[in-house]
């Protein structure tokens, strides 16, 4: 692999379907977004470390009821998509990263993630 | 890594506060008050018992039948998947489907599994909680809980690792996967060298919990060999 990796990471195209049902999302494997900085309170599922960073969609796992409201007895209705993004460790890490082509695949709902074109 | 906790071992033994003559720490015992959510799982545990839905006998085989679990179903399902080309397809394609298939309680677990081949090394982590393929590799140890993996396996993954006894060459491309949300994550580590014609019941006793997780390697046939001589 290069020594001056991508601050994207490559993403296969995926060999198969997903496995779960989707209505089919915003982004498709390969789409470049970022994670919404926002701070909301309650059972979020979308780590700190990724706020704000930028990554390629990997894979949709399928649509979900979301988890934000089903921790608090609400439907989760109706379902959102769920991704699996791929980060590079210099995009998350910086001149620290340990290794900067590594990368963390981190899955993550729609309403997280926004548009980032303009940085791939 | 694997023993991040202060373990006594090294130190003077005889006088060290909160550990016994050999050594090793005392468990602190758990004598403070019942907390609030450990109260209501009491009071909903006895109502459930009294209104006839479930028995005790019901609740006690369910804790054996948890505590049970074994990485051994996982091992099944990835030396089928080193036998039989067509089950490691089904397995890449759709995890869960492919498990039932060997006999797993699916239930809600959906089920991703990713392939470790000369190129690419995959290691599973979940940083926000401890999300773990239970029904296929039994109950996640504690250092797989801990803050210090939980943290440091997104950050310094390749020093985690080494810690581990596994140093990946500068050549392997390292994907670590953060099991935040609804699916749960399966290494399906590579084919040991050495094990060639060995049929899946021989190749099973290769694959380890750790190995799975990604933090190992399965083993090497002399590994096994000296492991099981011990």
């Amino acid at each position: 692999m290069s020594d001056t990796p991508e601050r994207l990471p490559a993403v296969e195209p995926p060999a198969f379907p997903p496995p779960y049902p989707t209505a089919g999302g915003r982004f498709a494997p390969g789409a470049a977004v970022r994670v919404k900085t926002g701070a909301a309170p309650g059972h979020i599922r979308t780590p700190w470390y990724l706020r704000g960073r930028t990554g390629r969609v990997e894979r949709i796992c399928g649509d979900f009821h979301n988890p934000e409201e089903l921790a608090y007895h609400r439907p989760g209705t109706p379902a959102v998509v769920l991704y699996r993004v791929r980060f590079s460790m210099s995009e998350l890490w910086g001149p620290e990263a340990e290794r900067p082509g590594d990368t963390v695949d981190v899955e993550i709902y729609e309403h997280w993630l926004e548009d980032a074109t303009d940085a791939a | 890594m694997p023993h991040d906790h202060d373990h006594g071992h090294g130190h003077d033994h005889g006088h060290d506060h909160g550990h016994s003559p050999s050594g090793h720490p005392y468990r602190k015992d758990d004598d403070g008050p019942l907390t609030h959510w450990q109260r209501m799982e009491i009071a909903v545990r006895e109502l459930l018992v009294e209104k006839g839905i479930v028995t005790r006998d019901e609740i006690t085989a369910q804790i054996a039948r948890m505590d049970s679990r074994s990485p051994a179903l996982g091992a099944a399902v990835v030396a089928r998947a080193w036998t039989e080309p067509d089950y490691k397809a089904r397995l890449l394609a759709d995890g869960s489907a492919a498990a039932v298939e060997m006999g797993a309680e699916v239930e809600a677990m959906k089920l991703v599994v990713v392939e470790n081949t000369a190129a690419v090394h995959n290691v599973v982590v979940c940083t926000l909680c401890s999300c773990y393929p239970r029904n296929l590799i039994g109950l996640p140890p504690d250092w797989y809980k801990a803050r210090a993996y939980r943290a440091r396996m997104v950050r310094e993954p390749r020093k985690v690792l080494a810690e581990f006894g596994l140093v990946l060459g500068e050549g392997v491309q390292l994907r670590v996967h953060d099991s935040t949300a609804d699916m749960r994550y399966l290494v399906l580590p590579a084919r040991p060298a050495g094990t060639e014609g060995w049929d899946a019941a021989r190749l099973a006793g290769l694959v380890t919990r750790d190995a799975m997780i990604g933090v190992a390697l399965a083993r090497a046939p002399e590994e096994a060999a000296a492991a099981a001589a011990e």
